[in-house]
């Protein structure tokens, strides 16, 4: 088992309002086949021992699947290996005495908390706005009552594995928010249950994207290279098309209606 | 095999799943169809491709089965404090099959919630509760005294030291297989981890900011106390049932050896504050159409 000496720079921001600063840190007995997030476990067990305030960063499954954890490795959001998390990143990607520097997610709509911590919250109240579906529960539907396409099954599932982390954003020039906003648009938008509330999602997510403060996508496809689940910029052009529709019909809810 | 060090693998413990005749057999395509997404995971974790060689795997508890206790309404013995999904022990007995959380949790979201939260909230009156009250303002005075206790004690342990050290008791000792010494000895660790961990816990940071050390030490706190009481219930049950086997407790094949007259009960246990012994509630199993029997796998 090879073990390597790794420089790290870390961002530390005791609070919102403190300015920040990047620390430098030096591991010695880094093992290639730690996670990235297991070797900051053991910065933190170290710089504790030390009597200093451990590095704040979000995690928790640590399988790739939670959407938890994230920040940018050395200017790219998840570190160098294509489609992974940063907990699923292990040390042999990288090499003895390497220097790496760890910065949170930089966006206006998503302000860091402590050190690598930010806020996603924005990230929840697009989806309040509009990524569910109205469907009566209490029963079981038939099994295949709904003819789904295995292509639509396919697509939305792959929509689907968006995990919310923030990366797109964080690579985003823009910070744009379209490849999250997208992911779920088409997730819901690709199947039969989908479609009653599909243009007002469109046009409701996009706009509440907007209001939070993420900048407006031009197509420049960082988002995609950056994202652990390989999410398609195709779904930004499914979101464009649905927003561009729902914009030319688009009504306020009335009071009016109601059950009879 | 695997416990006792000879296994394969740098650690001595783990044991190869080679896929080679099923990838012959099926295609590779087939194989990735099924199983891509952890097989890429695998390749992460390991650096080792599981389609040209074979994959080393540990048995390991991933799930305990278990949970808070609830009514048929899914609400807990707090009135209107309802838990679904996983989080609750209903739909689970000793054993439990994969890709069984999605289940429970469909099934406690779609078809029971629905009408037992609903009609909870239509025949409940909910008066206003105001923070003054004197159960809210104890609640916070219990909270906060508990979090300054965490905050003084400034001892020489990090908490992920006490984490591993009781999951290592806990792994050890009650785990798939566990017997009456062992799980004794797990009592007694976790007792003394737990006089330990509140004398000798190192938190640093304030309670004013994001402080995740503090949060992980409340957890910590909490699973050392979850982790006793699984190691009590387990002791209780003189048998082997479903994902416990109890040591003592088996056929002369080496199976699990269940007994249905004096265990067919999922036990409630309940807290009767900081150290007392927690208190047993049986909830009887009955079993009308389809009724439990000897597992075998002849």
């Amino acid at each position: 088992m090879s073990s390597m000496k790794i420089t790290l720079n870390i961002w530390r921001q005791k609070s919102p309002s403190d300015a920040g600063q990047m620390v430098k840190y030096q591991l010695d007995n880094v093992s290639e086949h730690m996670s990235f997030l297991e070797m900051l476990d053991v910065l933190n067990e170290q710089l504790i021992g030390k009597g200093e305030v451990p590095v704040s960063f979000d995690h928790d499954c640590r399988e790739g699947i939670c959407g938890s954890c994230g920040f940018v490795i050395n200017g790219v959001p998840h570190g160098p290996r294509r489609g992974t998390t940063v907990c699923q990143l292990h040390m042999r990607e990288f090499k003895n005495g390497d220097e790496l520097f760890l910065e949170p997610w930089r966006a206006a709509a998503f302000p860091v908390i402590k050190d690598l911590v930010v806020n996603r919250s924005a990230f929840d109240r697009i989806i309040q706005a509009g990524g569910f579906v109205s469907i009566p529960t209490g029963s079981a539907p038939d099994g295949n009552a709904i003819p789904v396409p295995k292509k639509d099954a396919d697509r939305a599932m792959s929509a689907a594995t968006c995990i919310g982390c923030g990366a797109c954003v964080a690579a985003c020039p823009n910070a744009s928010a379209s490849l999250f906003t997208s992911a779920k648009v088409s997730h819901l938008g690709l199947l039969p249950q989908g479609q009653p509330e599909r243009f007002d999602r469109a046009v409701k997510m996009v706009n509440q994207a907007k209001e939070e403060g993420f900048g407006g996508c031009t197509n420049i496809g960082l988002c995609e290279a950056v994202c652990p689940k390989s999410i398609s910029l195709e779904n930004i052009a499914r979101m464009n098309r649905d927003f561009t529709l729902g914009a030319w019909t688009y009504r306020e809810a009335t009071s009016e209606g109601g059950a009879a | 095999m695997c416990d006792a060090g000879r296994g394969v693998g740098p650690t001595g413990l783990g044991v190869y799943l080679d896929f080679a005749e099923s990838i012959q057999r099926l295609g590779k395509n087939a194989v990735a169809e099924r199983y891509g997404n952890l097989f890429e995971m695998y390749e992460r974790i390991t650096g080792e491709n599981p389609y040209e060689v074979p994959m080393r795997i540990y048995p390991a508890i991933h799930y305990t089965m278990g949970g808070l206790w609830v009514d048929y309404q899914l609400q807990s013995t707090i009135p209107g404090l309802f838990v679904l999904g996983e989080a609750n022990f209903s739909d689970h007995g000793a054993n439990r099959l994969g890709a069984s959380a999605l289940m429970q949790g469909l099934a406690d979201g779609y078809f029971v919630i629905p009408y037992t939260l609903g009609n909870y909230l239509a025949s409940t009156k909910l008066e206003k509760v105001s923070a003054d009250h004197p159960e809210a303002k104890a609640a916070k005075a219990d909270v906060n005294e508990r979090v300054k206790k965490l905050l003084s004690i400034k001892g020489k342990r990090t908490v992920d030291s006490f984490h591993r050290e009781l999951g290592k008791i806990i792994w050890d000792y009650c785990g798939m297989a566990r017997n009456e010494k062992g799980l004794k000895e797990a009592i007694a660790k976790v007792r003394a981890l737990k006089k330990e961990f509140w004398e000798n816990v190192n938190v640093l940071g304030s309670d004013g900011e994001l402080n995740q050390s503090l949060e992980k030490a409340g957890r910590v706190a909490d699973f050392i106390e979850l982790g006793e009481l699984m190691c009590i219930d387990a002791l209780d049950r003189k048998e082997s049932c479903g994902g416990h086997f109890r040591e003592e407790y088996q056929t002369p094949e080496g199976e699990a050896q269940r007994d249905d007259e004096n265990y067919a009960y999922a036990a409630a246990w309940e807290y009767a504050g900081e150290g007392k012994e927690p208190i047993l509630n049986k909830e009887k199993l009955t079993f009308e159409y389809v009724h439990p029997s000897q597992r075998s796998y002849k």
